[in-house]
């Protein structure tokens, strides 16, 4: 497959920017992620791949303590960002996710218009210190979220009138305008068409410079095309992770195969 | 099913229409004419109040007055005739009473008709016409002596007369006007100097006793709902909000929010005179506050606003997407920013909506002000606020219960001219809901 040109991609390695050990995710009494654990790398794609429900957005959820807004979902287990238990009683989840920014499966820009869906984060992040490194800071995470040049000439009208895949890159402007460390993407790409997903795919590929990136998809060829590591979920199993080359060319796991050779999922 | 197979003879023509096609458009042309019935109905039912009440209404902002030239008389007024305030003051009404009846006297000779059996031409003026004479002297001592033209509310008989309340044959067996007291009228009106016309005093003036019902106005009664609007809006709908946004977006949910939950939910149910039970209890025997005040009565119906506020907020709260609460909370912001800073707005207008309706409803609220002592007959205007607040005051509802409850017919076109008054405060309060509505909702 041509798609697979991330195998020849060279990986160096990197330090490991957030590490996880034995994550158990319940819902009431489900049990969505049992005994998970997984090491994501610096300026490294990492992506989440396995058949729907099987627990991918519930464990990235994990990563900036999303599932605290759920009232029924119970996290244990140990994950650490840059050696600090994120789950730690001491820690602010408003304070971790100014640090782990998070982009969601369906576009959801403010209703406000496009520049107030940027300059949100930075002001109550006190990030600008005035409206000139305001507006420094939009355009310059409007640039790096590739929609500046569609959006520079109306930037006060709202970001929901935005097509699908305008408002998607907004939304990841969004998120890198408040200068993450760590980037989590679900899906970022079910709701576009090809072109707008090549776009954000390739945009995935530069943010790799700044961010850890994780990213949740369906689609085996965006992971082979996007990432270096590949973790693969199978029923709140984490089945097999690794370098992404390896998972497609050599999977260990008989499970894994038959994903990737599409006999599951 | 059997009939979802697919038909035997193989190929259908598109141009004739099957069985079940059939059947389904027919429910739905029944479905739509049952639709437009009711439709129909509740448009006749509404047509038909709207014109009861504008027919019986209208006429109240009209009325009939008398203009006489009166002389104001140094003997009658200020015997000792050095314009002494405190002096003049011992005049009670009835000391006015007979100027009035001069002129009355002067106009019909002036007139030069002959009346036969013509008794007591001053009746035909209102009672309120010394009380009005009196305070306008009071007003200006220096008018004394002089002669100057008044405009007098004429009485209620005689205003129903030209109303069509009162024919020559009614007046025939009633003893507060004569047959000949009307053809006076008529001869008066000719000459003009009985004349009808557009009656603000309706709208400005307090409430008037049982035998002037032409005196009769609403000003107290406006004002005392107005007093109580305010209290409502100040109380209910910061509570309302305050207490939706905890419910809704912070309280754990567990058995004791349930619970809430239920009894907030039974609330909006409770019969409206319950409050005004409690009302009487807690606020005016317990915490001591004075009856018939607005503070009392805007406390009442606060209680009854809060259920209303609170689901319509709830409701709203709920409606707004939760993917715009994770987009907040992913760029870092707290369950409180987000809250204020993207899911207030966007359920503001729902908000809006709700403490409208509930607004409208405690505008409409008479049981509990019964009990509470609103029924009272006040005469006197509140003091301005925040004093006025604990002043003695009417409410619109309560006022045309109160109307309703006279026995002269007059009272009843004023019942009904105070509802077309209290209707077009919903109209307007409604007005500002929609224009509020279109304000927050143009900023998506
Ligand atoms: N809010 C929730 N409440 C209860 N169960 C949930 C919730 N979200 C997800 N689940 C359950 O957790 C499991 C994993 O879901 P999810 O992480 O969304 O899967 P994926 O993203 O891989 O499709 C599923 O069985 C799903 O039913
Ligand atoms: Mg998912």
């Amino acid at each position: 497959m041509d798609d697979l040109r991330g195998i020849e991609r060279a990986i160096e390695m990197q330090e490991t920017k957030i590490a996880a050990k034995g994550v158990d995710v319940f819902y009431g009494d489900t049990h969505a992620i049992k005994d998970v654990n997984v090491e994501i790398a610096e300026k490294t794609v990492t992506a989440f791949i396995g058949p729907s429900g099987c627990g991918k957005s519930t464990f990235l959820r994990c990563l900036n303590r999303m599932n605290d807004t759920i009232d029924v979902a119970r996290v244990s287990g140990s994950i650490m960002l840059d050696g600090e238990d994120i789950y730690d009683p001491k820690v602010d989840p408003v304070q971790l996710r100014a640090k782990v920014g998070m982009v969601f499966q369906k576009p959801n820009p403010f209703p406000k218009s496009i520049y107030d869906n940027i300059a949100y984060g930075p002001r109550i992040h006190g990030l600008a210190s005035g409206k000139a490194e305001l507006d420094e800071i939009v355009e310059k995470s409007l640039r790096r979220g590739a929609i500046w040049e569609e959006v520079k000439d109306r930037l006060d009208q709202p970001g929901t009138g935005l097509s699908g895949g305008q408002q998607q890159r907004l939304c990841i402007a969004r998120a890198i305008a408040t200068e993450p460390e760590v980037l989590l993407m679900d899906e970022p790409c079910s709701a576009l068409d090809p072109i707008a997903t090549a776009q954000v795919e390739e945009l995935i590929d530069e943010l790799r410079q700044n961010y850890s990136v994780v990213i949740v998809t369906h689609s085996m060829q965006q992971a082979a095309r996007v990432s270096q590591k590949t973790a693969f979920f199978h029923l709140g199993d984490l089945v097999e992770f690794g370098e992404t080359a390896t998972i497609f060319t050599n999977p260990v796991d008989s499970r894994t195969e038959s994903y990737i050779t599409g006999r599951i999922g | 099913m059997t009939d979802m197979s697919a038909p035997s003879s193989g190929k259908t023509s598109l141009l004739r229409l099957d069985a079940r096609t059939k059947k389904r458009n027919a429910a739905e042309r029944r479905f739509r004419a049952y639709g437009a019935i009711c439709v129909g109905i509740a448009v006749v039912a509404l047509v038909v109040l709207m014109a009861s009440i504008l027919k019986n209404g209208t006429s109240a902002f009209f009325q009939t007055h008398i203009t006489l030239d009166i002389e104001l008389l140094e003997s009658k007024l200020d015997k000792t005739g050095n314009r002494d305030i405190a002096e003049m003051s011992k005049v009670s009404t009835f000391g006015y009473a007979p100027l009035i009846k001069n002129a009355m006297e002067a106009k019909i000779e002036e007139l030069g008709v002959d009346i036969e059996g013509l008794k007591k031409p001053q009746d035909m003026i209102s009672k309120e016409a010394a009380a009005q004479l009196r305070r306008f002297v009071l007003a200006n001592p220096d008018v004394v002596g002089g002669t100057y033209e008044f405009e007098f509310l004429a009485s209620g008989r005689i205003d129903g007369y030209f109303k069509g309340r009162v024919t020559m044959e009614s007046a025939e067996r009633d003893k507060n006007v004569s047959p000949q007291q009307l053809m006076l009228a008529d001869a008066m009106k000719e000459e003009g100097s009985l004349n009808t016309s557009f009656n603000w005093k309706f709208i400005t003036w307090p409430d008037a006793s049982e035998n002037r019902p032409e005196a009769a106005g609403l000003g107290v009664a406006i004002i005392g709902s107005f007093y109580m609007m305010i209290v409502v809006l100040v109380l209910a709908l910061p509570i309302g909000v305050a207490a939706s946004i905890y419910l809704e977006e912070f309280a754990p949910k567990n058995w004791f929010t349930d619970l809430i939950e239920v009894n907030i939910s039974n609330l909006a149910a409770v019969p409206s005179i319950v409050f005004g039970i409690l009302g009487l209890a807690i606020f005016i025997n317990f915490a001591g506050l004075p009856q018939s005040a607005p503070i009392v009565g805007g406390l009442v119906l606060t209680l009854m606003t809060l259920p209303t506020i609170i689901i319509a907020t709830r409701a709203s709260l709920k409606a707004v997407p939760p993917s715009i609460r994770e987009a907040a909370l992913g760029v870092g912001a707290s369950k409180m920013q987000t809250v204020f800073h993207h899911v207030l707005p966007l359920a503001a207008p729902g908000i809006l909506t709700g403490t409208i309706i509930g607004l409208a409803q405690a505008l409409g609220e008479t049981a509990p002000l019964l009990l509470i002592g609103m029924v009272a007959f006040v005469r006197e205007y509140p003091s301005g606020p925040p004093e006025g607040f604990f002043d003695p005051a009417a409410a619109l509802p309560v006022q045309v219960y109160n109307w309703t409850q006279r026995a002269d017919p007059a009272f009843v076109e004023r019942a009904s001219g105070a509802i077309i008054v209290l209707l077009v405060f919903l109209l307007v309060m409604n007005l500002v809901a929609i224009i509020l509505r279109r304000r927050f909702e143009r900023r998506w």
